[in-house]
This record gives C-alpha cells, structure tokens and sequence, in this order.
C-alpha cells in the first residue's frame, strides 16, 4: 500500500509506528484515573452530592482498567513476550515502569477498595442467593464473612485510606501515560514537561464526563428519578476541571507559538492542514470550547431541571469526543511529521486489520461489556441489597 | 535428601533464572576479539560521496534487509543559495539504485549517507521496556530480535529516523555496524564497497587508527548535537542545512 507523502521523510518514518489502538491506550486509562478521582471527591472529600456515583465511578474505572492493555497487546510485535516487562524490565524505561504503576494500581487500589466497599453485599449475597451465584459470591468474600459492626468499621476506615492513597496513585497512573509521552525528546509533538499534567486534567474531565453520562443512561433504563443535585455538583466539578485542562493546553500552545523553535513552522503547517479537522473543529471548538460554553450557562442561567439534565448530556457527549480527539491528535499526530521537519506522511486506518477500525470499536465496547456483568454481579444502587437479609449496619453507600 | 515444599518453593525460581541463561545461549566465539580494546564508530566524508547506493545495496544484501526498510540510506541535499533552513532533500528508495541526474543547477548539491549513529546516550536504549536493544561494551547498539517485544517505542525515540520493523521477524531493526563482520576484523559492508571512501569504519581506542589524525585536522560534524545522544557517526564537510 502506497502511502501518501509530501516533502522530505526519512524512508523508515513514512509507514506510522503507533496506530489508533495506542490512541486507545491513553483514551481509556484517562477514563480511568478520571473516574476513580471521582469517586474519591465523595469518599474522602466528603462531597456527599456525588454519593449516588461512588461505586458506580469504582466499576467503571476497573471495567476499563481491565480492557487497558488490550490494545497495548494487540499492537505488539510479540504479544507472547510481553511478560517480560515484568520479569526482566529496563528500569530506565518509561514504559517498562509503567506496568508496574498499572499493577499497583489494578491490585493494591482499584480491586482492594472495591472488594472492601461490596464486601459486606457479598457476603449477604453469598448467602442468599443460590446456585451458580452463590458459589460466584462465595469465591468473591475471600473466606471472610465476618460482616460484625467492628469488621465493617475496619473496612471503612481500611477503604479510605486506600483511597487517600488512590487518588496519587490515579494521578500517577496518568500522569505516566503523558510522561511516556512527554519523556520523548526526539518528538518535538510530544516532548513537553506539561504533558504529564495536561493528560491527568484530560483524564479527570474524561472520566468526570463519562461517569456522569453512565449515571443518567443507566438512571433512566432503571426507570429511577436522576438525582440533580448530584449531577449539578459533578457538571460543575467537570466545568472547573474543564477550565484548568483547557488553560493548561493553551499554555503549552501560545510557549510553542511564541518560542517559535526549529519545529514550529513544521508543526504549525501540520495543524493547519492534516490536523485541522481533528484538532482546531472537533478537539479545541467541538470538544473543548462548547461543552465549557454549555457547562458555563448552566452555572449563570436559571434553566429548568430538563433543560440542565439535556444539556449536561450534551456536553458529556461532546467532552468524551473532545478528549478522544486530544489522544488522536498527540498519538497520530506526533507521527506525521519527519523529524527532519521538512514533510509529512499520512495515517491510513485500516477497517478489519489487526490494528484497524473494528478491532477499536470492539476494545470500546468491551469495557461496557464488562461493566454491564460487574453490575448486575455486584449492583452499584443504594436500593440493590436487601437489608432484611442481615442485621448489620448498613456500610458505606446502602441505604 | 527429600524435596520439601519449601525447597520445591526456593529451587522453582533458581531453576527458572538458570533456563532463562540457557535459552540465552552463548556468543559467537570470536576467539581473538576482545570488547574492551574497542570503541566502533564511523566516518562519512561528504565531500567524497557520489550518491551511487552501492552502500546501501550493500547493507540490504548483507543484512537481507526487506524491500522498503534501510538499514542506511542516502539523501540527496539542495540548497538554493542562502536557504539553508529550507533545504531540498530526496532519497528515492533511499538511494539505493542511486539517483536520477540533477536538474537545479542553482546552489549547492550534495549527498549525505545516514545510518545507525550508535550514540553512546541512546534514547532507543534508554526506552527498551525489556533491554533488547542494548550498547556492546565496544560501542555498537544492537537489537537482540528474540528478546524485543516490537512495541516500537525505540522507532519513536530515534532522533535520526534509523529504526524500522522487520515485517519478516515484528521486532526493531537498525544498523548493526555489521557486528558479525567487525569483530572477525572485517570492516562493515557498506565501507567494503564504497567506490570513494566516503564511509570509513573508526575505531576511537585503537591510537593507530587514522580516524584520530583525521578528526584532529578536519572540521566534522555530528547529526542534530543538541539532542546530546553522543553520536557516533563524524560527516566531514556537512553543510549546516543537513538535519
């Protein structure tokens, strides 16, 4: 296949080395710092507001925490080898680092508070229920069905201090990702000590958005009434943290444009042409400038309930788009220029290849494949478990 | 003596550690080469390169390189009178079947050879996840290819657009300084066939090599200095456009 250059490319550089999956990459991991940073406002800043969100934003963040390195798998060479980032890791590598920042953060904070959060639920499930559920529940308690007022006490306070630690951990988590990036010095695309912060931003407005449309989509198939205040409080959180992440960028942007370095012409021709679309429209005016309109008129006008609900949503949607748009535009386009400065190639997405259109679509939707059974095994509603079931005091996030 | 538990549990990972030296294999022996008495490195003599693409036919027949990937390659300069910051480059093919006959006659032409700079701070090293791609104590960055993942990080650290991926094996490829070669006290393929001299292979601890004398008396150059990769590969006579 012929790809289409224009100027000068070194000959190894026209064939691009990171496709959309390593768009993904960033893209999901963002949704899921984002989500956990949500869920920890309620747990340990005590924002009640947010509480109808708490454990359905720790779901979420593990759903899509398992799917993360999918992609990642995928678009190795030697997927068989990857166990050896583990096993035998360059420790001056970003990357090989980051595994580990992705374990501790899978084990020692998501799976541990949320199995501390639901542990009582389980136990009361496990017996309760029957058959193959039981077993399922059974497996999950971990041996451990002391459900007394004391054991519930440890677990609360064990949970918040594995969030207080969380919430670095999350910041870590993503802020690794765009120094994985940032940490690049022959990408002048990339190469930005602002990269690891603008990513956490992008990640908490990009986990904040979808946490907050999960919400009100799967409030409405519930046929239960959407807490407003709830979600005013987390528009607003998304507002604000919309504002820094934006600011943040424009920084980074006006230092380049007035720095005016041996890449800016370069870069700027790239902007201007092969990523006008997907940056100027669909990132900086759809994604970022509209939902942070929308999300502003709600904080000066006085709109009705419906109104506030559809234009949260609206900007939810937008947000989401606004920020996967921001990873295509570092990922794709931090490689289509030539180091050289001097031309450009251009990114040709294959549909049913293995790094192609199809496959990114399936990675998308499994998260929510996932989610939907983490759900329904263990249910994120105040009003799910019984409490006649038991005598205990109700924990943390049932009523 | 009876295996317990706790000797299974201790001799399990020892045995692990020992299979991982074994599927490593050894070396090939190069019985009168010794590492420490080297540090490889190359001259290119702009002034003395034709753009033929003997080199670079070379390397891919040495190396069999796959149709399309260089493991060097050559580029064609043009710079119109005081333009040196917008220069002209081609390298049709990079090179390799040499180049169509000039028809700018305006300003400065010249051809560059590129490859591997076997930088003594690479940033492909620095980034390998798992340390496939490594420096040799006598200076030459190689990639092990049963080791390396194919995450292609090294491919986007490169400043100088040196690495690919084999299609053939999906691990990082680059200039190898002919390392099977140079250690048997050959000199690398492309220098072998070079018509001119325009490529020298240099060994900087060897005191008789004249690359020292050549260094001493002439002004080279290495590609883009300020990403401090301490590169390997001196240009005598490189124009201030090249990048």
């Amino acid at each position: 296949m012929q790809i289409p250059v224009e100027g000068f490319m070194y000959p190894n550089e026209v064939e691009l080395q990171w496709s959309v999956l390593i768009v993904l990459y960033p893209f999901i991991t963002g949704l899921v710092a984002g989500a956990f940073i949500l869920a920890s406002l309620e747990r340990v800043f005590r924002v009640q507001a947010v509480k109808p969100t708490y454990r359905l934003a720790l779901l979420t963040a593990l759903a899509f925490l398992l799917v993360a390195p999918l992609p990642l798998q995928l678009h190795l060479g030697h997927p068989e080898r990857s166990l050896e980032m583990y096993l035998t890791p360059h420790r001056s590598s970003a990357m090989a680092m980051f595994g580990f920042v992705y374990l501790w953060y899978l084990m020692a904070v998501l799976l541990l508070e949320i199995w501390l959060d639901y542990r009582r639920d389980i136990v009361l499930k496990s017996e309760t229920s029957t058959g193959l559920a039981r077993l399922c529940y059974r497996v999950l308690t971990l041996g451990s069905s002391n459900i007394s007022e004391r054991s519930l006490r440890i677990d609360e306070r064990l949970g918040y201090f594995i969030t207080l630690i969380g919430i670095p951990s999350a910041f870590l988590l993503h802020g690794y990702v765009g120094f994985i990036f940032g940490s690049v010095k022959a990408n002048p695309w990339w190469s930005s000590p602002l990269m690891p912060i603008v990513f956490i931003f992008s990640a908490m407005v990009s986990g904040i958005a979808a946490v907050m449309l999960l919400y009100m989509v799967s409030t409405r198939l519930r046929g239960r009434q959407i807490d407003i205040r709830c979600l005013d409080k987390i528009a607003q959180y998304l507002m604000y943290t919309f504002v820094i992440d934006f600011s943040l960028e424009m920084l980074d942007l006006l230092q380049r444009i007035y720095e005016a370095d041996e890449s800016f012409r370069s870069l700027d021709f790239m902007v201007h042409t092969r990523l006008w679309k997907s940056q100027v429209i669909v990132q900086i005016l759809l994604g970022t400038v509209t939902p942070i309109a929308l999300l502003g008129l709600t904080q000066i006008l006085k709109l009705t309930e419906t109104a506030r609900k559809r234009i949260y949503a609206l900007a939810g949607c937008l947000t989401v788009i606004g920020i996967f748009a921001m990873r295509w535009n570092v990922v794709i386009g931090g490689q289509l220029f030539s180091k050289s400065f001097l031309g450009y190639t251009t990114y040709k997405m294959g549909f049913a290849t293995r790094e192609g259109l199809l496959i990114a679509i399936v990675l998308m939707i499994l998260p929510f494949g996932i989610l939907w059974v983490l759900v329904k095994l263990l249910p994120p509603w105040p009003d799910a478990v019984s409490l006649s079931a038991s005598g205990a005091t109700p924990a943390h996030g049932t009523s | 003596m009876d295996i317990t538990r706790r000797h299974l549990l201790v001799l399990l990972p020892a045995a692990a550690v020992a299979w991982k030296f074994v599927l490593a294999g050894t070396p090939e022996a190069s019985p009168n080469y010794k590492l420490s008495e080297h540090w490889w490195s190359m001259l290119i003599d702009i002034p003395k390169c034709i753009g033929c693409g003997s080199c670079v036919r070379a390397c891919a027949e040495e190396n069999d390189v796959p149709d399309g990937y260089f493991r060097t390659w050559i580029e064609r300069y043009h710079v119109a009178d005081w333009k040196i910051e917008r220069p002209e480059v081609e390298s049709p093919n990079g090179g390799k079947q040499g180049f169509p006959p000039n028809e700018i006659s305006d300003g400065k032409n010249f051809f560059v050879p590129k490859l591997c700079n076997h930088c003594a701070d690479s940033p492909c090293t620095q980034v390998c996840p798992v340390g496939a791609t490594f420096v040799t104590p006598d200076g030459v960055v190689l990639v092990d290819k049963n080791y390396c993942l194919g995450c292609r990080y090294c491919v986007q650290a490169c400043p100088y657009g040196c690495r690919f991926i084999n299609p053939k094996t999906n691990t990082a490829e680059k200039c190898s300084l002919c390392y099977h070669r140079i250690t048997k006290g050959l000199t690398t393929a492309c220098c072998e066939v070079c018509p001119t001299g325009a490529r020298q292979l240099a060994d900087l601890k060897n005191p008789k090599d004249p690359i020292h004398e050549f260094l001493r008396t002439h002004t080279v150059q290495i590609l883009k200095p300020h990403m401090a990769t301490g590169a390997k590969v001196f240009y005598n006579g490189m124009d201030g456009s090249v990048r």
